[in-house]
């Protein structure tokens, strides 16, 4: 132990914070979390961990949370850091809506968020949260999505699609790869850019995903196992076709 | 001399408040609306202390809606009316309670119309029909009569109708007429009245 990594609120002497560091490879450690913006949609997708044979599937809780009627929170990393941030946040989107009579905006949700992380890598006897966060929402009346990521150091930033979690260097290189340069994706080709993204680390299909949509002015939906699956069974069909193209013909 | 009055009908609720905001024996205001709508299925009318009104039903508007987020599910109508109980109460035994009165109306997720009557001191009572201060002096004779247990949409406008027009007979003051709404599995509508 080089001594440098007891105490949070010290740095070694190349400038590291090597608590924030391990809290970065918690989050690693976490099931994929996938956030992918389109014209007037933005959808959440995660990797759901199969539930165990004995276990209840209603009450395991669910890794998209809504905080405020018009903003969803995604995260990957330790569930039980989650639930303390997720309700941090809840109880301010409630206070500013009290003081303020707006609701929130995504960015200023985001950036409480990050706030809140921050300073649990600067205060004494509290370690950082092991968690990325994604939150998606739509500001009051207004039309255009929004996709932020915050980190445990407090960092945040604004994507049009972006991945945390366990392989999320593998979804993003999709992402980057398979986001439309120019035009704007509508519902349906936002959800499946979702899915396939998604996909690329979820070997275990429709059963192990869950997906919040969202649009201006309605309640975020939760895709239900059913609706997931024939979008998969598509994104399969296009693949098993594109390999069919992609054979090489044999020559007589 | 503000009038909140309400009306449980079988698979809804109504709700009716005066539109004249008043201060001393001035009213400011034809247009004022004493209801708040708590979340989908759940408005409370309030009348009291004028600080007190607002403050008061924004901090239970609040507690409601993040009960409803952290749960998942929002809170049903008498989960809301036993809230709202218990923090007149505590108010009370506080250096300075608030003084208002209030009226909780909405539909419980058996579909059928709630209305809970609350004032300052922390009396609850559930009726079928309810209101507050002078308005229940003139009213309550011809809820009494007119009302039934099955009691039709179109017939529960009528019944408020009646009272409405008795209110205006016998109120000392021009209380501007009525704000109504509505509310039902669909949610809450204000409606012409």
């Amino acid at each position: 132990m080089s001594g440098y990594d007891s105490a949070l609120s010290i740095f070694s002497p190349d400038g590291h914070v090597f608590q924030v560091e391990y809290a970065l490879e918690a989050v690693k450690r976490g099931t994929c979390a996938v956030g992918v913006k389109g014209e007037e949609t933005v959808v959440l997708a995660c990797e759901r961990r199969t539930t165990l044979k004995l276990q209840d599937p209603r009450i395991t809780p669910t890794k998209i949370n809504k905080i405020d009627y018009h903003v969803q929170l995604a995260f990957a990393g330790l569930n039980a850091d989650a639930r303390i941030l997720i309700d941090k946040a809840r109880v301010e989107a409630q206070s500013h809506k009290l003081t303020l009579e707006d609701p929130v905006s995504v960015e200023y949700l985001t950036r409480y968020v990050a706030g809140v992380q921050q300073k649990y890598t600067q205060s004494g006897g509290a370690r950082p949260f092991g968690i990325s966060t994604l939150i998606a929402g739509f500001d009051e009346n207004d039309k255009i999505p929004k996709l932020y990521q915050t980190e445990p150091s407090g960092i945040y930033s604004a994507w049009k699609a972006q991945s945390i979690g366990k392989n999320s260097k593998t979804v993003r290189e999709f992402l980057e790869k398979n986001y439309p340069k120019d035009e704007l994706l509508n519902e349906s080709e936002t959800i499946k850019l979702a899915i396939k993204a998604l996909l690329e680390v979820v070997q275990t299909g429709a059963k192990n995903i869950e997906i919040c949509v969202m649009k201006p002015g309605i309640d975020p939906r939760s895709m239900s196992n059913e609706e997931i699956e024939v979008i998969v069974k598509e994104i399969e069909d296009e693949k098993a076709a594109e390999a069919e193209k992609n054979k090489p013909r044999t020559t007589e | 001399m503000d009038i909140v009055l309400g009306i449980r009908l079988k698979d809804a609720t109504l709700i009716a408040t005066s539109k004249a905001f008043t201060r001393g024996i001035s009213i400011l205001k034809d247009s004022d609306d004493k209801t708040l709508n708590l979340n989908k299925k759940n408005v409370i009318a309030i009348t009291g202390e004028s600080g007190d009104t607002i403050n008061f039903a924004e901090y239970i508007k609040g507690n409601v809606q993040l009960k409803g987020l952290r749960e998942g599910h929002e809170m049903e109508s008498d989960e809301i009316a036993s809230f709202v109980r218990h923090e007149l109460a505590r108010s009370l035994r506080s250096r300075s309670p608030y003084q208002v009165n209030l009226l909780v109306a909405g539909v419980n997720d058996k579909e059928e119309g709630f209305l809970s009557m609350i004032d300052y001191i922390g009396t609850r009572c559930d009726l079928p029909y309810a209101a507050h201060g002078y308005a229940a002096f003139y009213t309550m004779s011809l809820l009494d009569h007119h009302y039934r247990e099955d009691i039709s949409l179109d017939d529960g406008l009528k019944l408020l109708k009646l009272c409405e027009e008795e209110l205006n007979k016998r109120m000392p003051m021009d209380f501007k007429g009525l704000n109504v709404k509505i509310v039902d599995k669909e949610g809450i509508k204000v409606i012409d009245f």
